[in-house]
C-alpha cells in the first residue's frame, strides 16, 4: 500500500514512512497529545515509520517537534493547510479524527487508515460510520487513550480495500420520479 | 329526541366557530393529500427542464451532494441554486467549482444563466443546544421563507444540514396551499449508519420528503419507508 518515494531505495539509506495525523477542522487535543506521548511514537517507529506530521486544526495542544534521529521519529506539525490532499498521498499511515470527509478521502487512496473517535463531542454519531468501516475491514478504529494498543495490534495485511461508492442509483430514481426517460 | 339532540348540537357550537373549523377540515385534508401524492412519481412529463434548489451542508455533507450533482444530468436539472448557511464559505465554493469544470465540459459559458449561489442563516450550529436552536429556527425560518418566494423550486434536494429542514418545511407549505408543487429528496448522510440524523427524522415523521435515501441497510430496515441505495461516497 502506498508510502513514500524513497520507499524502494536499494542503497541501504532508510526508506521514508510517513505518519499523518489530521484532525479536519476540528479540535481535537486528545488526539494530538496522544500521538505525542512516547508510548505511540515508539510504537511508531518499531512499526518502521520514520516521520509524524500532525494537522493539529483548532486545537491548543503544541507537540513537540523533532527532527529525525537514529530510531526516533521525526515529527512535525501545522495548524490548516490547502495541501492535505498532498500529504495523505505521501503517507504511509493516516491516523483521523471520525470525521466522512477524511475517512473517505483517505480510504479512496488506499491508505492504511487509523480512526480515532473523539469522546468529548456532544452529538457523537461519527463513531456509527467509523465502527461500521472497521467492522467491514476498511479501517482501525480505536480511541485516544488506548492508541498505542491499536497501533501495536493492527495487521495492515487484514484491510479489505475500500470501493468507492456511486451516486447513480440515487440519479436514476430521481429520474424515474420525475417522468424523465431513462438514457 | 334525535331531532332535538341535533339542534342541541348545533347550539353549542357558535355559527363564528363553523368556519374555522371548516377551514382547518379542509387544510388537514389538503395536506393528507399532499403527503399521499407526493409519494407517487409525477405522472404528467415535467417540460424539460426541472428547477432545481440543491442545499448544501458543511464538510462530509458537501462532499457527498456533489458527488450526486456530478451524475445528474444538466440540461434536465435547471436552472440549479446552490443554498449554503452564511456561515460556511467552503461549500458554496466547491460547489462554484463543480459548476466552472461542468461549463469547462460542455465547452458553454452558460454558467451565470443555469447556476445561482445564495446564503442561508442557519438554523442549528454544531453543538449548539436544542433549547436555543428553537429561537434561531425562527430567525432561519423567516430568511428561508423569502428565499423561497424568489425562487419557488420544482426540486429540492438536500442531505442533512440544519438548513435543510426549514426549507423543506416552507416547500411543502407551498405545496399544501397550491403556490408550487415540488419534489423533495432527501439523501440521509453516509454517516448516518443506525439513525437518522434531525432533519432527516422530522422529513420521516412529518412525511415532508417525497422520498428519503439512506447509505446504509440496517437505517432501511429501521425506517421503512426510506430507499436504501448504497454508498455515495
Amino acid at each position: 500500500m502506498g508510502g513514500g518515494r524513497v520507499e524502494n531505495d536499494d542503497n541501504g539509506v532508510k526508506s521514508k514512512k510517513t505518519v499523518f495525523v489530521t484532525v479536519g477542522t476540528t479540535c481535537f487535543d486528545a488526539l494530538v497529545k496522544a500521538v505525542d506521548t512516547l508510548e505511540v511514537k515508539e510504537e511508531l517507529s518499531r512499526k518502521g515509520y520514520t516521520h509524524l506530521i500532525i494537522q493539529m486544526g483548532r486545537g491548543s495542544y503544541i507537540p513537540k517537534k523533532s527532527t529525525e534521529e537514529e530510531g526516533v521519529l521525526a515529527v512535525d506539525y501545522f495548524t490548516f493547510s490547502s495541501s492535505i490532499a498532498d500529504h495523505l498521498k505521501s503517507a504511509s499511515l493516516v491516523i483521523s479524527h471520525a470525521g466522512s470527509g477524511s475517512i473517505f478521502e483517505t480510504l479512496k487512496l488506499g491508505k492504511p487508515l487509523i480512526v480515532v473517535v473523539n469522546e468529548d463531542l456532544m452529538d457523537n454519531h461519527q463513531c456509527e460510520l467509523a465502527e461500521e468501516l472497521a467492522e467491514r475491514k476498511h479501517l482501525f478504529y480505536g480511541r485516544p487513550q488506548t492508541l498505542n494498543q491499536t497501533i501495536q495490534s493492527m495487521d495492515l495485511e487484514t484491510l479489505i480495500p475500500y470501493t468507492p461508492g456511486n451516486a447513480m442509483p440515487v440519479a436514476k430514481i430521481i429520474n424515474r420520479f420525475l417522468g424523465f426517460p431513462d438514457d | 329526541m334525535e331531532k332535538g339532540n341535533g339542534y342541541c348540537f348545533s347550539m353549542t357550537v357558535p355559527n363564528i366557530l363553523i368556519f374555522p373549523i371548516a377551514i382547518f377540515i379542509i387544510f388537514i385534508i389538503r395536506i393528507l393529500f399532499v403527503i399521499h401524492q407526493s409519494r407517487k412519481p409525477l405522472r404528467n412529463l415535467p417540460s424539460k427542464a426541472v428547477s432545481t434548489l440543491i442545499v448544501l451542508g458543511s464538510g462530509g455533507h458537501t462532499a457527498e451532494m456533489i458527488n450526486l450533482i456530478r451524475v445528474l444530468q444538466r440540461d434536465r436539472f435547471t436552472p440549479r441554486v446552490y443554498v449554503a448557511a452564511s456561515t460556511d464559505n467552503m461549500s458554496l465554493q466547491k460547489a462554484q467549482v463543480l459548476e466552472a469544470s461542468m461549463v469547462d465540459q460542455a465547452g458553454l459559458d452558460k454558467l451565470k444563466e443555469t447556476a445561482k449561489f445564495m446564503q442561508i442563516y442557519r438554523s442549528r450550529e454544531v453543538g449548539q443546544s436544542y433549547l436555543t436552536s428553537i429561537g434561531t429556527t425562527l430567525i432561519a425560518l423567516v430568511h428561508a421563507l423569502l428565499l423561497m418566494i424568489k425562487i419557488r423550486p420544482q426540486m429540492i434536494l438536500c442531505n442533512g444540514p440544519g438548513t435543510c429542514f426549514p426549507l423543506c418545511a416552507i416547500a411543502f407549505l407551498f405545496k399544501v396551499l397550491g403556490i408550487r408543487w415540488s419534489s423533495i429528496f432527501y439523501v440521509e448522510s453516509i454517516a448516518r449508519v443506525k439513525r437518522l440524523s434531525l432533519s432527516g427524522l422530522l422529513l420521516y415523521k412529518l412525511h415532508m420528503a417525497d422520498l428519503i435515501f439512506v447509505q446504509w441497510p440496517h437505517l432501511q430496515k429501521k425506517y421503512p419507508r426510506t430507499l436504501y441505495v448504497g454508498c455515495l461516497m
